[in-house]
Formats: structure tokens, C-alpha cells, sequence
């Protein structure tokens, strides 16, 4: 390599320059410790961002508690103002339709879980994908059980509004029983539908190897949302579906 | 990674025979709650309905939700989310046994 600056300075030794002798040493892949290639330049490690995404993920979960608190709050208002009326009412719902879609969300959060641990494994992407879609399969189950006794409440004339018809003795309280069924059931069967999106998403992320031992944040965030959607119905069901009255059957 | 074990995370992961015994309360939970409402306890019946649906939603937080594993920043964050729910049914409480919300003194 001939020196450029020979002719200015003839009595110059040439010596490559100073920033190529650096790169000739120590190239900068060698410098660098090696990190994920999932590893966003904010976090120190992998550690730390799946701690951050845990950490965000629940304080959503808490704004959740608060949104389906306030609903839990106005059905211990009216229930406690009607009694009767509300065990009456809880008395037309189907105990097992309810029990059978509560079994149902607990398998699928079994099956969550084991699609998380799958992950957590580096099990092959086949048998993620199993997991994620038994989970999956689960949640349109839950979600038909809910469309049959929703089709059965409109055929009786149980949805509130100008048709809504009572035969006991306390229609009114029954209406208000019902507005609060299909207000907190709704809600949450629309929790149940975005969870099928999610879950669509993280499918075909498995199905494309993204998750294995070091990378699996997604599919555990999925989780934290799918169990919480589980845990609400845990409460659902017997508030609904179990108030008084049962006993006398 | 075929050892299974991640080279730059450190996360515990749980054996999967944890997921089916959580599982296996979960479902005796669910079926105690059923045959609990068909006993007449009187009030007792909301008192039990409400251990059981508590103690099932702890079991998937602690466990599902690798809350059990998880940092003690992430357990505080949990924990005030149903701490907040407490502060909102005991004031609630509180009105109704007033007789400050309207049809609820008894």
C-alpha cells in the first residue's frame, strides 16, 4: 500500500494508520459481549427485559382488577338491595353450562401454562404450536357454551330492555340481575375474543421458531393475560350462576 | 439451546407435574363450590363460595402466573391491584351499612 503522504514527508516511514492497526487487533464482534438478537439496546439483558415486560404486563392486569372491580361493586350494590330477587333470578341460569365452561377456561389455563413451559423448554415449534392451539380451542368452546345460553336467554325474553319478561315475583330485581349478567359475562366473553387474536399472534410467532429458552417473552405475557381472564370467571360463575336458592331443588 | 436450559435468562421454570397438581385443586375447587351451594349455610354459603373462588384465584397468580418466581417489585405491583379492590368493598360496605346507598338499609 503506498503511502499518500510520501511526497510531502520523503523521509516518512510508512505505518498503516492507527484505526486500521486497532481493527486488525481487536475487530469489533470480538470487542462486543455477545447478547440475544432479541435484546433491545435499552436493557442491559434478557433478565431485565423479560422482568420489565412481566412488570408492565401486570400493571395492566391491575387496571383490569379496577375495570371489572367497579362492576363486582355494583353487583354487590343491588344484590344487597335484592336479595330475593337476585337468588330468583340466578335460579334461571344453567349451573351446568356455567361449571361445564369453568372446567373448561381451567384446562385452557393448564394448557397456557404448558405452552409457556414449552417455550421455557425450547421445545420443538410442532409442539408449541400444539399447546397454544388446544388453548385456543378451549377458548372458542368457552365462547360457544356462551353463545347457546345467551341464544336461550333471548328466547325466554331474559335480555333486559322493552321485551324483557319475568314470570316470579320480583321482576324488576330480576332485570337488574340480568343487566349485571350480560354487562360482566360480556365483557368478559369480549376479553375471551381478544384473547383468541392474541393467542393467533403468538401462534404464528411459535409456528416461525421466535420462542425458545432465551426468548420466550411473548408467549408469557399471552399467559398473564389468559390467566387473568381465567381468574374472573373463577368469580364469575358462582356469583352468577350459584347465588340462594340451589338448595331447595 | 437442546439442553433446555437458556444460555443469557435466568427464569425458573417449574416441572410440569406442578402444572397438573395446581390443575387437579383447581377442578376440586370447582366441584366443592358446586356441592358448597347446595348445602343451605345461610350466609355462610357467600363466605364459602368466596374462600373457594379466593383460594383458586391464588393458586393460578402464585403458580400459572409464575408470580411465586416472579421479583418482589412485580409481587408489590399484584398486590396493590387487589389491595385496591379491598379499599373499594370496604367502603362500599361501609355506605351500604349506613343505609347511604338508596333500598340497602336493612
Amino acid at each position: 500500500m503506498p503511502d499518500p503522504h510520501a511526497e510531502h514527508f520523503p523521509g516518512r516511514i510508512h505505518q498503516p494508520p492507527l484505526v486500521a492497526n486497532l481493527e486488525a487487533i481487536q475487530p469489533h464482534d470480538q470487542i462486543e459481549l455477545p447478547h440475544h438478537p432479541k435484546l433491545q439496546h435499552h436493557f442491559d439483558d434478557m433478565a431485565q427485559q423479560i422482568e420489565a415486560s412481566t412488570l408492565g404486563m401486570w400493571v395492566f392486569l391491575v387496571t383490569e382488577i379496577m375495570f371489572f372491580g367497579g362492576l363486582f361493586a355494583a353487583y354487590l350494590v343491588y344484590r344487597h338491595a335484592n336479595p330475593e330477587g337476585f337468588a330468583e333470578a340466578s335460579h334461571h341460569l344453567n349451573v351446568t353450562w356455567g361449571a361445564v365452561n369453568t372446567i373448561v377456561l381451567i384446562v385452557s389455563s393448564l394448557t397456557m401454562a404448558l405452552a409457556v413451559r414449552s417455550a421455557q423448554i425450547s421445545a420443538p415449534p410442532k409442539t408449541q404450536v400444539a399447546w397454544i392451539g388446544a388453548t385456543m380451542l378451549l377458548g372458542a368452546t368457552f365462547l360457544g357454551v356462551k353463545a347457546i345460553e345467551y341464544a336461550d336467554k333471548f328466547a325466554h325474553h331474559l335480555v333486559p330492555g322493552p321485551n324483557f319478561r319475568w314470570e316470579g315475583k320480583h321482576p324488576a330485581p330480576a332485570e337488574i340481575f340480568y343487566s349485571l349478567y350480560f354487562c360482566m359475562t360480556g365483557l368478559h366473553a369480549l376479553h375471551m375474543i381478544i384473547g383468541l387474536g392474541i393467542m393467533t399472534v403468538i401462534g404464528i410467532m411459535a409456528l416461525r421458531r421466535t420462542f425458545d429458552a432465551d426468548y420466550y417473552t411473548p408467549v408469557e405475557i399471552a399467559g398473564l393475560y389468559w390467566h387473568f381472564v381465567d381468574i374472573v370467571w373463577i368469580f364469575l360463575f358462582p356469583l352468577l350462576y350459584l347465588i340462594g336458592g340451589h338448595f331447595t331443588e | 439451546m437442546s439442553d433446555g436450559q437458556g444460555h443469557f435468562g435466568h427464569a425458573h421454570i417449574a416441572p410440569a407435574s406442578m402444572y397438573y397438581k395446581v390443575f387437579g385443586a383447581l377442578i376440586v375447587g370447582t366441584i366443592l363450590t358446586v356441592f358448597a351451594a347446595k348445602v343451605d349455610m345461610g350466609a355462610l354459603n357467600n363466605v364459602v363460595m368466596l374462600l373457594i373462588a379466593g383460594t383458586k384465584a391464588t393458586l393460578v397468580i402464585l403458580f400459572f402466573m409464575h408470580v411465586r418466581w416472579s421479583t418482589r417489585l412485580t409481587w408489590v405491583v399484584a398486590a396493590a391491584g387487589f389491595f385496591w379492590l379491598l379499599l373499594l368493598f370496604s367502603v362500599i360496605g361501609d355506605y351500604i351499612s349506613r343505609g347511604w346507598v338508596p333500598g340497602t338499609l336493612r
